[in-house]
């Protein structure tokens, strides 16, 4: 009877698995639906036109019943990449990672070294409650910068069901009107925002975040 | 590695409760429950984070990873730095997008931004987000290409039309029902003020 049991479970985790995984953002098999799959990646200039804010999203399409037992994984560190002359390589770095309910920032600045491995940089963090659901939004600040972290309204949207079947062939085209995949889930969001002064004079620069873990 | 890390560490790790209940109030005791150590910020130190972190994932634009590499190549992709990627992945995802696509089925097809196969693939093969600082940060607003991405920017739909649209994608796409997914706004209002991410469900 338990041994049945046990297999009824392991049916239904395997189940669970498949569908989260075709709905994922990015659908990478080593990341996939776990807590350093990237769902999502944002940069642009703040309600002060002297900022740059960054949007980091984990953890997609978490139901709103889920989404107070979300947490952030604490061997996961968020690096949010800066490249200022234009050679896709780092020249700053922002990291973020959680530890007993704070999510602690670091940066911007230059790494120790660049590329896939990293090491938190060597300095007195900033830090912010992570805020927790149904409570309003807990804002850090400090050093002219902005910091959160906690659950948000996934900002997504896209019908990637409809995708996904005209991909496989079973249909050749969207609806109209076609159906947000993302409507009313969640996800856990870290935003930073930082003034323009740090990240560069003017003119591009490049960005992309990385999840890295121990 | 400073004394009281050591401490939340390992409290941490007990999982049962009675034990707990009996630490703290030994911590009491001395005055100093586990709480209210986390909540002053007295130790400049903070928490120890050192060791090696290694590369999980990561992204720039939204849904490259998902568009256009191959599922056998998703892992790697992620752990490419992008200085390397363009070389690695840009004739995979010229191959990718040409498959994917009849609005590059003819020598000399473009986009709408006036890209053939070989360089749009060039563009998007590093994966990165192109940020102004100098002004509006948009994906795409008609005006301004690529100069960041904004919450409410509908990017799946300029990628679509880009991928899809041919060389009049903006006003008469070659490929009307692939080009625009018809979800042009997210379910929720985002906010003008940080965090800006609209409040959860």
């Amino acid at each position: 009877m338990k041994k049945m049991k046990i297999k009824l479970l392991a049916g239904v985790i395997a189940l669970t698995s498949i569908v989260l995984i075709s709905a994922d953002h990015i659908d990478a098999p080593a990341v996939a639906s776990g807590t350093s799959d990237i769902t999502d990646f944002y940069a642009f200039e703040g309600e002060n036109s002297n900022a740059i804010a960054f949007v980091v999203n984990y953890q997609g399409l978490l139901s709103p019943g889920a989404t107070a037992d979300a947490r952030f994984d604490e061997n996961v560190l968020t690096e949010i990449n800066i490249d200022t002359d234009n050679d896709n390589i780092e020249d700053l770095v922002i990291q973020a990672i959680p530890r007993d309910g704070k999510m602690y920032f670091f940066g911007p600045a230059a790494p120790s070294q660049t590329g896939l491995d990293s090491k938190i940089l060597d300095e007195i963090p900033q830090s912010v409650t992570i805020s927790t659901y149904g409570a309003a939004a807990t804002v850090g600040e400090a050093n002219g910068m902005k910091f959160f972290a906690g659950p948000r309204d996934d900002p997504f949207f896209m019908d990637f069901a409809k995708y996904g079947e005209i991909i496989a062939g079973t249909a050749t085209g969207f609806d109209n009107p076609g159906d947000d995949t993302f409507a009313g889930t969640n996800v856990l969001s870290i935003v930073v925002e930082v003034p323009k002064n740090k990240i560069g004079t003017s003119g591009t620069i490049n960005t992309w975040v990385e999840s890295k873990s121990k | 590695m400073n004394s009281k890390t050591l401490k939340i560490n390992d409290m941490n790790k007990i999982k049962n409760i009675s034990l707990i209940a009996i630490l703290c109030m030994v911590a009491i005791a001395f005055s100093s429950c586990k709480k209210d150590k986390d909540d002053d910020n007295t130790d400049p130190a903070g928490p120890n984070f050192s060791g090696t972190y290694s590369q999980q994932d990561q992204m720039g634009r939204p849904a490259i990873n998902t568009v256009f590499v191959g599922s056998s190549d998703k892992d790697d992709f992620n752990r490419t730095v992008p200085s390397a990627q363009s070389a690695k992945y840009q004739a995979k995802f010229e191959a990718a997008l040409t498959g994917l696509s009849p609005a590059y089925a003819n020598m000399g097809d473009e986009n709408a931004l006036g890209q053939d196969a070989a360089t749009f693939t060039g563009l998007l093969a590093t994966d990165v987000l192109n940020v102004s600082l100098d002004g509006t940060t948009t994906f795409f607003d008609g005006t301004n290409v690529l100069t960041g991405r904004a919450l409410a920017d509908d990017a799946i739909t300029v990628e679509l039309i880009l991928i899809f649209g041919g060389e009049t994608g903006l006003t008469a796409s070659e490929n009307p029902t692939l080009s625009d997914d018809n979800v042009s706004q997210n379910d929720k209002a985002f906010l003008t003020s940080f965090p800006y991410v609209a409040a959860p469900w």
